[in-house]
């Protein structure tokens, strides 16, 4: 790979990198963070230098990665000029606010979070304007889309930041959905989604019968991204993040993302009236609205925010307007918009910092304790309203000259020129309004603390850029004249017009409206002084119209309201209707085929039924019946008629050739058993209630569950055994059959298609059950049983009350007292057990057996001590330690599975072979058997887990009620 | 002819045994203490070992008795939990 590959790669990786690294450094490791962010944007920033020759010859440098050829998409990423002069952007301010970050943050903070986040951020930033594909520009836009919303609720504790964030997440991840729609049907348009192609094809773009559904929807990715009204009111409260992040996203970066868009599609979409007509309308509209609303803003940072919804207009605007000359000025304008606008808010940032608020009717007089603050924020806002010599004089002239031409013949053209000229007068209002009432007037004398300048490093970021905005203001041709030329070739190419970038222009109309600007806009300050001292929050006029508000209530219906009126009228919270209706559901969809396709049920004769068999079926039906009617009022009866159910069904089982499946259907009945008892002992007493109710109308209830149970059971009975006995042809089953030795090495075909066939469902299967066993561990943690079921047993306090009296004896030993002879059976049946468990494990691969029922027997070995001895007894002798054999058992079974890439093989393929063992003998060692260690580690670790965690809710219970030991934390 | 004996033998034993599950099946439905329902299902267990026993015999395959054998070996466990319910409230203390 050459340099230029390496190094373009860099460009979009480093960050990625560094942010991955920031995440694991410690806690409150400010400076080895900043350092390394630091390193990243300089890196960054030494890599963009290195490519600024030549770009200015140029040429383009550009990588492709294979990604997805067989659609037409590659990773592409290409640099050309204008990609180059964002890169630079966002590296260079990326590395002025990282500076300023390092002192703004406070030790306190968790910094990791923070800078991991933002490199992050650059990353995707950065994604976005390197990239040379319009699918791979949307998933970096959406990323920053996410990072803006960690970024804002990165103080999570506080309400306002995770409000401002989620709305910032809602508006612009919708708006970049839209953005994906419109950028697939401009690649189908262009034929290919490679962003050089689609540049070059712009005339057959905007003459496509689909332009305008293209142009809607990726405007509506830009206008949300940019801020532009009616989507302003996001940016605002966006506020709530730390100042570094509204200084870098919410100026120089994010913000700056969709007028990038705007510009890098601009050859191929512009140059249509619809674009005209989409654009400058609402560029107009977010001009002014901004402006207006700017002034109007008791907060330092919704001032700067109003403000840079409205330069933000004014960018979208140059745009619209679709002559080259106005995109250039769009182009300087961005640059210059980042420079001003990311001072003015780190100086806010040191306000807020140093005087403890943000609000301007509270804040005066600063210039004496804050002077260099001052004279930077001071300029920084001069260049803001368009004051001369400083760059946003530059780019604003360029901007009302613009104005000032036609475009597209209409009466909205006619009157830009004073819709620029009164926003004009609103910034220079609001510019003025900042410097006069936070650094002038009466000093402020009920701040929260006592304002001075900061730390030298924390100035450095703001003086370079308030430097950069006088320096370009005076000289401009010669400090970014080089950059902005290759930027707006970049996007003009051969449409490059004339332009200069001199000062003085002389008497020209722009001049003019520059100077009514200024004017107006002191007149404006002057006569608004007042108002504006007043409590007023909000602007007049337009304070109903808050975007915001609506966009809350909209949001509220959709998916507070609306739903739950849904919920309220579609379905209900109670257990029986809704299976009832799903019963009836199901049992319509299984009948309505049959009524059309018709059944074929072969009935059995009387002689062909096995007598016997009958019988235990007779035995199971009727113990399911008694459980089902016992449920209710006498659960232990219930549990005890379940198991003879299950019973039943693992003979029917074993009768009919099913070894494996009646050895599981068993220990899940034990295992069941058990856990049904352990619940048992939380739930609420027995209600005393008649089992016939005198109330005809619960009985006739009763009748139809009945019925419906009746119906659904014997429906599916039947079902399965028209299924069963049907003449078999060819199956998967057979295929199995043939297949398992030849392939699988393993004679139990039900084993071999577990751990072998069917190895990745049973790898999911696995995972879920260990998911669901944390679940119920870390449920039961929390667990706060009933009132009335606290309390000891009453057996547990008559015994304890017997042996009070007759001995005394240390209370705790169980098996003192009683199941003395059961209890040591149960002790020494651990090794029989256990080994019963590895004897069913180790022969799962031919003979009935496997993972599964070793595990459960295993975990029944274990409950057994748990209860003979009592949990207290088993855990002084073993260590019990279900979770890691969990994780064993995950990491057996996966590794298993990677395994088989180191012989080239797919995942999950299995290989067995023979192999001699001392003693043993010949044996054959299929590499399913470890795959099957792990599902015999996680089926234990999970079976233990559950039940040992509700075991110990009784010891956790009791020591609570004691309160001998401290609060039940630490239990389990 | 001992076949035969052994036939007839195995059918009246599998009847009987079967029998002797649904009188165990009634005794857990009627109660009336919660022991004698206990005491039932044991009994159920219990038989339901021996009747697969007698299949093992019938058909001359080994897998039955395995699963006889984990009936014998860990059928009692679910009886032992109820007991120590019934005795001493809780399950595992």
């Amino acid at each position: 790979m050459s340099t230029d590959v390496v190094l373009l790669t860099l460009l979009v990786v480093l960050p990625f990198a560094g942010s991955i690294v920031a995440a694991f450094l410690p806690t409150n490791a400010r400076n080895a963070e900043a350092w390394l962010a630091g390193g990243v944007a300089l890196a960054i920033l030494a890599i963009a230098a290195y490519f600024f020759r030549p770009i200015a010859r140029g040429e383009i440098p550009r990588v492709e990665f294979e990604w997805l050829p067989q659609l037409g998409l590659n990773f592409i990423l290409r640099l050309d000029g204008f990609a180059w002069s964002f890169v630079g952007l966002v590296s260079a301010i990326g590395l002025l606010v990282i500076l300023y970050a390092r002192y703004y943050m406070s030790p306190d903070d968790p910094v990791p979070r923070f800078f991991s986040f933002l490199l992050g951020f650059m990353g995707a930033m950065l994604g976005i304007v390197v990239s040379g594909n319009l699918i791979q520009i949307v998933f970096f836009w959406e990323l920053t889309s996410l990072y803006s919303f960690l970024l804002i609720s990165y103080w999570h504790q506080n309400q306002s930041a995770r409000d401002g964030a989620r709305i910032t997440l809602t508006v612009t991840a919708a708006g970049g959905l839209c953005l994906l729609a419109g950028m697939m049907f401009l690649g189908q348009i262009a034929g290919s989604y490679d962003l050089d192609v689609v540049l070059r094809s712009g005339a057959s773009v905007t003459a496509h019968s689909l332009y305008l559904p293209t142009l809607l929807l990726i405007a509506a990715g830009v206008l949300t991204k940019s801020a532009q009204f009616p989507f302003h009111f996001w940016l605002p409260r966006a506020m709530a993040a730390p100042t570094p992040v509204s200084a870098y996203l919410h100026s120089a970066a994010m913000v700056k993302a969709g007028v990038f868009l705007l510009a890098r599609l601009w050859p191929a979409m512009a140059g249509h009236d619809y674009w005209f007509w989409v654009f400058v309308p609402l560029g107009a509209a977010t001009l002014l609205i901004g402006a207006f609303l700017a002034l109007f803003q008791q907060d330092l940072k919704g001032l700067l925010a109003y403000s840079t919804i409205s330069h933000l207009g004014l960018i979208t605007l140059l745009l619209g307007l679709g002559s080259p000359l106005a995109a250039v000025a769009a182009i300087f304008h961005i640059m210059n918009h980042a420079t001003f606008k990311a001072s003015l808010f780190m100086a806010a940032g040191i306000i807020d910092h140093e005087a403890g608020t943000r609000d301007i009717r509270r804040l005066g007089g600063l210039f004496r304790a804050m002077p260099i603050t001052a004279v930077l924020a001071m300029v920084a806002a001069s260049a803001m309203a368009g004051v001369p010599l400083l760059n946003g004089f530059l780019s604003k002239e360029m901007f009302f000259a613009e104005t000032v031409e036609s475009h597209v013949a209409s009466a909205l053209d006619d009157a830009l020129p004073f819709i620029a000229t009164l926003a004009g007068m609103f910034s220079v209002a609001y510019s003025l309004r900042l410097i006069h009432q936070v650094f002038f007037g009466p000093e402020a004398t009920d701040l929260p603390r006592v304002p001075h300048d900061p730390v030298l490093w924390m100035l450095l970021p703001i003086a370079f850029l308030v430097l950069t905005c006088i320096l370009v203001g005076i000289v401009p041709q010669a400090t970014v004249g080089a950059f902005l030329n290759i930027a707006v070739r970049a996007v003009l190419g051969d449409a490059t017009p004339y332009y200069s970038l001199a000062v003085w222009h002389g008497f020209t109309p722009a001049l003019w409206m520059s100077l009514l600007a200024l004017a107006g806009g002191t007149t404006l300050y002057a006569v608004m002084l007042r108002y504006l001292s007043g409590d007023v929050e909000g602007a007049p006029i337009l304070r109903r119209l808050k975007g915001q508000r609506i966009f809350e209530r909209a949001i509220a219906i959709a998916s507070w309201r609306g739903a739950k009126s849904l919920v309220q009228s579609l379905s209900s919270t109670r257990l029986q209707p809704q299976l009832v209706l799903l019963l009836c559901v199901t049992i319509l969809a299984a009948v309505w085929p049959l009524y059309k396709g018709g059944i074929d049920i072969h009935v059995p004769k009387l002689h062909e039924i096995d007598t016997t068999f009958l019988l235990v079926w007779i035995v199971g039906c009727v113990c399911a019946l008694g459980a089902a009617q016992q449920a209710k009022f006498h659960r232990l009866a219930a549990v005890i008629l379940m198991g003879g159910a299950g019973l039943s069904t693992c003979v029917t089982f074993a009768w009919a050739s099913a070894p494996d499946l009646a050895m599981t259907q068993l220990l899940v009945e034990i295992v069941t058993t058990v856990l049904l008892l352990l619940g048992l002992r939380w739930l609420p007493k027995r209600r005393e209630e008649t089992s016939r109710p005198a109330n005809l109308f619960i009985r006739a209830r009763r009748f139809r569950d009945l019925a419906i149970a009746f119906i659904g059971g014997a429906g599916l009975a039947s079902l399965s055994y028209a299924v069963m006995t049907r003449p078999q042809t060819f199956t998967i089953a057979t295929n199995f059959l043939e297949k398992a030795y030849t392939e699988g090495g393993g004679r139990n075909v039900v084993n071999v298609i577990l751990v072998d066939f069917r190895g990745f469902d049973t790898l999911g299967e696995i995972a879920v059950l260990g998911i669901v066993a944390i679940t119920v561990y870390a449920l039961l943690r929390r667990f706060r049983p009933a009132r009335d079921s606290v309390a000891v047993p009453e057996q547990k306090q008559f015994q304890d009350h017997f042996d009070a009296e007759h001995d005394a004896l240390s209370k705790d030993t169980i098996s003192a007292h009683y199941m003395i002879v059961p209890g040591l059976i149960m002790r020494l049946l651990f090794p029989v057990v256990s080994m019963m468990a590895v004897f069913l494990f180790m022969r799962g691969h031919d003979l009935p057996g496997g993972g599964f029922v070793a595990g459960l027997t295993f975990a029944i070995a274990f409950i057994l001590q748990y209860i003979a001895g009592g949990a207290r007894w088993v855990e002084a002798r073993l260590t019990v330690l279900p979770v890691r054999w969990i994780g064993f058992g995950l990491l057996a079974a996966g590794g298993t599975g990677v395994g088989a890439a180191f012989f080239g093989k797919p995942f999950l393929t299995s290989s067995f072979q023979y192999v001699d063992i001392p003693v043993l003998g010949r044996l054959p060692m299929a590499s399913a058997l470890l795959f099957d260690l792990g599902v015999f580690a996680l089926v234990l670790g999970a079976t233990v887990l559950m039940l040992i965690a509700l075991a110990h809710q009784s010891i956790r219970v009791s020591r609570a009620s004691s309160k001998a030991v401290q609060p039940a934390e630490g239990a389990v | 002819m001992s076949g035969q004996i052994l036939a007839t033998a195995l059918t009246i034993s599998k009847i009987f045994l079967t029998l002797a599950m649904a009188a165990a099946a009634s005794r857990i439905l009627r109660g009336p203490r919660a022991q004698d329902r206990v005491i039932g299902m044991d009994t159920l267990y219990v038989n339901a070992m021996l009747l697969l026993l007698v299949f093992g015999i019938g058909s001359g395959t080994t897998l039955y008795f395995e699963v006889a054998l984990a009936i014998g070996l860990l059928g009692f466990v679910a009886t032992v939990a109820m007991a120590k319910f019934l005795m001493r409230g809780e399950v595992i203390e």
